[in-house]
């Protein structure tokens, strides 16, 4: 990777923090780590159990040469990618609600149900009620916020197990779908803003001009912590472990954008090209997510709970509290992708999310490295998880592979991750004291 | 030693009934800054009872809880965590997936605004890890599902360290570690000591307690049979006393001794 001068400018950089700190008798603490060190805790961690997103970028590069070999043409074509992008935006967004979930150990079956009523909520005050989409939107939230608040209710003070709470919630929520939609309707989307979700593309300079904003505000901030960590003789990675996260990051933002950016039109009278409205929308909740559980305390919480309840407990969180939050905000995030996935649909129908959205949606979590034992996974896993579970959908439609065997193999999937997961779990508590 | 001192914590005469149970008759103790005060009795003499009402996990019936010299109350565990009195239990209350500052600093993050202070509270960390001179473990960013019991019990005795605490109580902290380990925590347990903290160590260990205390305290079924110097005791004596309640002129009256049973 990128290692031109970092090293020795950095051991230099080093040296005035560790000696004059009054700590130095705390002489077998690290710092600061070499890159080899670096490379050798990941290898220690990896060996322990603890894969993080490792199996999801390997089964995603897999995926992506086997679909590649067998449909050349079509699978790495703009179109397709884009198209498989915006396939990946709703199971991304229900799978990061889920992280919260997940991260305590519980389990919500009913978040895809949930985002199809609160989807189902948003289409009858558009079409029936007239309403402005911002009110249809917050209103589906705040279905969203709502369901949430009760799961979680009956789970944190009730103490009923969450899949038999979200179990009762997943045949419930279709009944009020049901009758909010009638039986055999659907509800068509026809909202200008609504639809623009999944179906429009940003002007390219606008892609372009975020694109490059995301990569700067990264690199800055990246760099900003690594400087002022370096300062306070803090324990940090070293600069070119920084460096190379970077140009990982801005090869990916720069790369996508550039991709989505082309004219992807199969006529070539007009243009079609840009990054979809819905991609800067995940992009904020990620954002958001990822700040919430790695800067907060709340975030710090939910972690601690998800490890150890009981020392939590000790420590004098409300577990109550943090319990019942986390199915909130898992809800509400049903109810954004119900959004996204109608706007990609046109239409909210009665069945909405009781198929096998939900299943994608966890598998993409666990996919994407959050354990279902609790304590372990981030945002991120659910959009690294969501790609897979798109590409697989995907690239079996363009097979024209049968729906029997889309299900077979999703379902496989899904059990492939638990199993490493449950594997990992084994070797961690093995090699873990 | 430092008997002349006031104590930082003194208990006078506490009673404490579970229903018709009356578990402790009387009990005298005092924590001086300094020393490490065992508390040693069999199983059901009254160990963990006592602890709990220091911890204001039980109330008392009678009796007084002295701190530094003033009468207080201690009625929930926040009570006592503003006296300045912090509790290591045998299990351990940690979050393995958290890494060591995580874990110390958990339940009272800083923040700055709404963003945890991290710099701050790893400097923390580490300047109390040096004050107790721990050498065992690597960094305080590494996650506690990688240490040893001993290193764990580490950062537990070094979290109760961490809020400027005057007493800790220590339930069998070597309880559950190999030899080299339990050498790390009682090396541990004299350098809370010498940094003038006020120690209670609970044992069933014999070896642990001539070790590092230097007071030992033996509740028998419920009563203070001995508060000695270690200096002043034999190893057999102390069993005995732990075992009969009596040891020579040492311990309780025959009479109160038998009384018990």
């Amino acid at each position: 990777m990128s290692t031109e001068t970092p090293q020795p400018a950095e051991s230099v950089a080093d040296t005035p923090p560790a000696s004059d700190s009054a700590d130095s008798a705390f002489s077998a603490d690290t710092r600061v780590r070499t890159v080899s060190t670096a490379f050798h805790d990941y290898g220690v961690r990896l060996r322990s159990g603890d894969l993080g997103s490792l199996p999801a970028l390997f089964g995603l590069a897999v995926l992506v040469i086997l679909f590649y070999g067998l449909r050349p043409g079509t699978f790495l074509s703009t179109l397709n990618l884009a198209n498989l992008l915006t396939q990946a935006m709703p199971v991304s967004i229900l799978a990061m609600g889920l992280v919260f979930v997940l991260l305590l150990g519980e389990i919500d079956l009913s978040a895809g149900v949930a985002s199809g009523s609160s989807a189902a909520v948003m289409a009858k005050l558009l079409i029936d009620g007239g309403m402005n989409w911002t009110v249809a939107v917050l209103a589906a939230m705040v279905t969203g916020l709502a369901i949430g608040a009760v799961i979680g209710a009956l789970v944190a003070i009730v103490r009923i197990p969450s899949f038999v709470v979200t179990l009762a919630f997943f045949l419930g929520l279709q009944g009020i779908a049901l009758k909010l939609i009638g039986e055999g309707g659907t509800v068509p989307v026809h909202d200008n803003v609504i639809n623009a979700l999944a179906n429009e593309n940003m002007p390219v300079w606008l892609g372009w001009t975020l694109a490059v904003v995301c990569v700067v505000a990264f690199a800055a901030f990246q760099l900003f912590r690594q400087q002022r960590q370096a300062a306070k003789g803090l324990s940090r990675n070293p600069m070119a472990l920084v460096l190379a996260r970077i140009v990982v990051v801005a090869i990916i933002v720069i790369g996508a954008t550039a991709v989505l950016s082309q004219n992807r039109a199969r006529v070539s009278t007009i243009f079609l090209g840009g990054v979809p409205w819905g991609v800067p929308l995940v992009a904020v909740l990620f954002i958001v997510c990822t700040f919430v559980l790695q800067r907060t305390t709340y975030g710090r919480h939910v972690y601690a709970v998800g490890g150890n309840a009981e020392a939590a407990r000790r420590a004098g969180i409300s577990v109550v509290g943090i319990r019942m939050s986390v199915f909130m905000i898992g809800s509400m995030l049903a109810a954004i992708s119900g959004i996204v996935l109608a706007s990609r649909l046109g239409s909210v129908t009665p069945d909405a999310g009781a198929g096998n959205t939900l299943l994608y949606a966890v598998g993409a979590a666990v996919i994407g490295g959050t354990s279902l034992f609790g304590g372990k996974g981030k945002a991120r896993d659910a959009i690294i998880g969501g790609l897979v579970i798109a590409t697989i959908d995907n690239g079996l439609g363009l097979l024209g592979a049968k729906a029997y065997l889309n299900y077979l193999i999703t379902g496989g999937f899904l059990l492939l991750a638990a199993s490493i997961d449950a594997l990992a779990r084994r070797r961690r508590s093995a090699t873990g004291r | 030693m430092s008997q002349n001192e006031t104590p930082t914590l003194e208990l006078v005469g506490i009673n404490k009934s579970f229903g018709a149970v009356h578990v402790l008759h009387d009990v005298d103790l005092a924590v001086h800054p300094g020393q490490v005060t065992a508390l040693v009795g069999d199983n059901g003499a009254g160990k963990s009872t006592l602890i709990k009402c220091i911890a204001g996990i039980h109330p008392v019936d009678s009796g007084a809880i002295m701190f530094e010299g003033r009468q207080v109350h201690i009625s929930s565990p926040k009570d006592a965590a503003s006296h300045g009195i912090e509790i290591v239990y045998q299990d351990l209350s940690l979050a393995d997936n958290l890494d060591i500052t995580q874990n110390m600093f958990l339940g009272r993050e800083r923040t700055k605004g709404i963003i945890l202070d991290e710099a701050s509270m790893e400097q923390a960390a580490r300047e109390t890890l040096t004050k107790l001179s721990v050498r065992t473990v690597k960094s305080v960013r590494q996650q506690v599902a990688s240490l040893s019991g001993g290193q764990r019990q580490t950062v537990a005795i070094a979290k109760a360290v961490l809020w400027e605490s005057k007493v800790v109580i220590l339930d069998e902290p070597t309880a559950a570690l190999g030899v080299a380990q339990t050498r790390q925590v009682l090396d541990l347990v004299r350098r809370l000591a010498e940094t003038g903290h006020g120690v209670i160590l609970i044992s069933h260990n014999m070896n642990d307690v001539f070790e590092v205390a230097d007071r030992i305290t033996t509740l028998y079924l419920g009563r203070v049979a001995a508060d000695v110097a270690r200096s002043d005791v034999t190893y057999s004596q102390v069993v005995e006393l732990i075992t009969t309640g009596r040891s020579g002129d040492l311990g309780l009256a025959p009479a109160t001794a038998a009384e018990s049973i």
